[in-house]
């Protein structure tokens, strides 16, 4: 029987409403023979068939921030929530890429931060939320006060087929995962095949994006030495402010937009990181809108991820009499 | 007899000098080698900025006021961390002309993200 490239037999299909990226993981044939007998291979890697899915990834919201530039608080991380729930089909779940809270000295503020995080979440209308934290959720205590509250910040599980991995590139001092975890990560994975469907998601790039910027994990090269080795590898992560798209090897790396304030692109840019100025007539510029489309046709060295950007609005809130009518009344 | 003893006298005086010289001139090396203060203090570094010859050596004395913090620049390949209330030295040659954002990255606190200061190579 001829061998099947693995890779063809999954499509990741993403639509950005402005919310961050709703992905979709399907297969792109389901027909029985090779295909069959490739979905079983993949199946029995993580326990599960591949079977068709989508879901939402959702960054730096940073609740408690209080700008500037952004003087609206949660209101696009709540708006993002309305959107999630008006989607025409349900996400299995929902990643956040950290940044969840915005960090303060306070402790009692913090945890405060953390249940309004928790609150607002619950409005999300998927049956699964997973998280990792961003540096502003765990720098100042390596992550305990996040941990009390969502649990480990690494870990993997499988859905549908597909191997999630959360990595922790935020909880000690250094932008970096460590050797322990870059272990655990190796052993996570050993059980897999080289095609078996795998993705990360974590709060900092694993690469070298803007290290001046601290855009970049230190050692992210050793954690790229390990998903090498796998053909079929998304990176999800946030902490940029902005959507971005980069392949290192086989890896594709998507970031994507926060739901507070953006960073411009970098590439344009000396010196500093500064945030963009908050456009009172377009409050939510920038927040998002992004769609993602895995087309499952992919090459070895070809790209199989198409991206579109849709700009986040808010309808009901036009100019400055939406401005001032956001800040008096809930968006839900 | 007489000839052996002169020879080593004579030997052990040129090895006396040779090293003689030798401490001289890295003395006079040490001396000449610029040394730049820098203070790290939550969440700034001072000076903000320092210009730096293409070239040309440099040491960088930075201490820390407070916490521990990071001093990190890839372009001049430096990468040190600056424990609680010591000082670390950093010498550098720049072979790159430039204005370079240096960073803390070293988690120090809420708004860490902000701390870095900016080397000029000339």
């Amino acid at each position: 029987m001829k061998q099947p490239h693995r890779r063809s037999f999954l499509k990741l299909a993403g639509t950005s409403l402005g919310i961050g990226v709703l992905y979709s993981a399907y297969p792109a044939a389901r027909s029985s023979g090779e295909v069959g007998s490739l979905f079983s291979a993949l199946g029995g890697a993580s326990g599960e068939k591949v079977s068709p899915f989508s879901f939402v990834q959702l960054s730096d919201a940073h609740v408690g921030f209080n700008g500037p530039p952004d003087p609206l608080g949660t209101k696009a991380f709540e708006r993002a929530i309305e959107m999630i729930n008006a989607l025409p089909q349900r996400p299995d779940l929902v990643l956040f890429t950290g940044d969840l809270t915005h960090d303060t000295e306070d402790r009692d503020v913090h945890v405060q931060r953390m249940r309004q995080f928790q609150e607002i979440s619950k409005r999300i209308n998927a049956p699964m939320i997973k998280c990792v934290p961003g540096e502003h959720d765990a720098g100042l205590d390596g992550g305990a006060l996040y941990r009390e509250f969502f649990g480990e910040s690494h870990y993997s599980f499988d859905h549908r087929g597909v191997h999630f991995v959360a990595l922790d590139n935020v909880s000690r001092a250094k932008p970096e995962i460590g050797a322990e975890q870059l272990a655990w990560l190796k052993a996570d994975l050993a059980r897999f095949s080289k095609g078996a469907p795998i993705v990360v998601f974590t709060h900092r790039p694993l690469f070298d994006l803007r290290p001046d910027w601290e855009w970049f994990t230190s050692d992210g090269d050793d954690v790229m030495n390990v998903l090498s080795a796998y053909d079929n590898v998304s990176v999800l992560y946030g902490h940029i402010h902005r959507d971005d798209e980069h392949e290192t090897g086989n890896v594709h790396h998507y970031a994507a937009r926060s739901l507070i304030f953006a960073f411009p692109d970098p590439a344009g840019v000396s010196g500093p990181r500064k945030p963009l100025p908050f456009d009172k007539d377009h409050p939510f510029k920038n927040l998002g809108i992004r769609t993602v489309s895995f087309n499952g046709k992919a090459q070895p060295g070809s790209r199989s991820v198409a991206v579109e950007d849709i700009e986040l609005t808010a309808r009901e809130f036009e100019g400055i009499n939406g401005i001032q009518q956001m800040l008096r009344e809930p968006l839900v | 007899m007489f000839g052996e003893r002169f020879r080593r006298l004579f030997t052990t005086g040129m090895c006396l000098i040779a090293l003689a010289a030798l401490s001289s001139s890295r003395a006079v090396q040490a001396d000449d080698v610029r040394v730049i203060d820098i203070t790290a203090k939550r969440f700034a570094f001072s000076p903000n900025t320092i210009t730096l010859k293409q070239g040309q050596t440099v040491k960088l004395r930075v201490h820390s006021e407070d916490v521990t913090h990071g001093f990190f620049l890839r372009p001049l390949k430096i990468d040190e961390e600056i424990p609680a209330g010591q000082t670390i030295e950093v010498t550098v040659t720049p072979q790159v002309t430039g204005s370079f954002t240096t960073i803390c990255d070293h988690f120090c606190g809420a708004n860490h993200g902000n701390m870095n200061m900016t080397i000029v190579v000339e």
